[in-house]
């Protein structure tokens, strides 16, 4: 077979991917840090004033970050519960499961931070527009899927069921996206294009595409944190479980 | 220094924003470890009953 589709298989099982989230979730979290950290920096210290809104608009290097993640882990949510649903993989399940809560976080980040953003700037916390309206449903949509998840008894169904919730939500991601093209908002467009000019200066660009890829990173540092122990409160009786906790340096979970 | 912290007159609301989005990165960050370490006596502490439980039996005179 071939290594990586052998290696994909490997990952499946278990006590394979304790060990391997357990060695790898380091250097995800390692590698968002300080590009976080800089990101930071930069966008409180580093960038200039902008003309029009003075110092307010700090706030867009986590708002827009933020926002991007909150899409983001809600496609990676969606990837993993689809393949649940067809392969029926439990690790696939727990992924998807345990992308939620981070994927809420980062959706009401955004449209916390959107708010104080909101209120120097259009002089309104909160407005019915279409972009911020959506965004409302997403963390709905999330909170739903967190919801059914938790309201089910046995886990597999649980995880089927939420999945399937959080495939027919995919609908609002578009909505989301194209919000702000379909309908008059008082949201702003798109200053960020991947085809195409960008409407900012490349000086305010570099601490916004830090912030994008330490959140990235963070998030998938955090799912194999989250999907780590998830997988030993699912497998809690198993041999495997008792054997990496009592045992930790026995490793690589080749017992299973 | 103080100019920095006030932010144009903005101060409140950029640093409440970096507030909160370190708060969830703190929050996200603990999650997993408290709740690893719940599990982790939770399968200890079973462990030591069955090895307790083990040994009380093998403890009995054969019938």
């Amino acid at each position: 077979m071939n290594p990586i589709v052998r290696w994909f298989h490997q990952l499946g099982s278990p006590p394979y991917f304790y060990w391997f989230a357990g060695r790898a979730m380091p250097w995800f979290y390692g590698a968002a840090l300080p590009m976080l950290l800089w990101g930071v920096w930069t966008a409180l210290y580093v960038v200039p004033v902008d003309y029009q809104q003075g110092d307010s608009y700090r706030i867009l290097f986590i708002h827009v970050p933020a926002a991007w993640m909150s899409l983001f882990i809600y496609f990676v949510m969606c990837v993993n519960a689809f393949i649940a649903l067809v392969w029926r993989i439990k690790l696939s399940e727990l992924l998807a499961m345990h992308s939620a809560p981070l994927g809420a976080a980062f959706t009401l980040l955004t449209l916390l931070t959107g708010s104080l953003w909101g209120k120097p700037m259009w002089g309104t916390w909160w407005t019915w527009d279409a972009r911020l309206t959506s965004e409302l449903v997403l963390l709905f949509l999330y909170l739903g899927v967190m919801g059914l998840y938790a309201a089910i008894e046995d886990r597999r169904s649980a995880a089927r069921a939420a999945g399937f919730l959080a495939l027919i939500g995919i609908i609002n991601v578009p909505i989301v996206h194209f919000s702000v093209e379909w309908w008059n908002t008082l949201h702003q467009g798109a200053t960020i294009k991947l085809f195409g000019r960008s409407s900012m200066d490349p000086s305010m660009i570099a601490p916004l595409i830090a912030l994008a890829f330490a959140t990235k990173l963070w998030f998938l540092g955090s799912l194999l944190a989250r999907t780590r122990v998830a997988l030993v409160e699912a497998e809690i009786g198993k041999e495997w479980v008792r054997e990496s906790l009592v045992n930790p340096k026995a490793t690589r979970g080749e017992s299973a | 220094m103080t100019e920095w912290f006030d932010m144009g007159k903005y101060g409140l609301y950029v640093w409440s924003s970096y507030g909160l989005f370190a708060l969830m990165l703190l929050w996200d960050l603990l999650w997993p470890w408290w709740k690893g370490r719940s599990l982790r006596q939770q399968i200890l502490h079973r462990a030591r009953r069955e090895h307790a439980r083990q040994q009380s039996t093998s403890e009995l005179p054969l019938p």
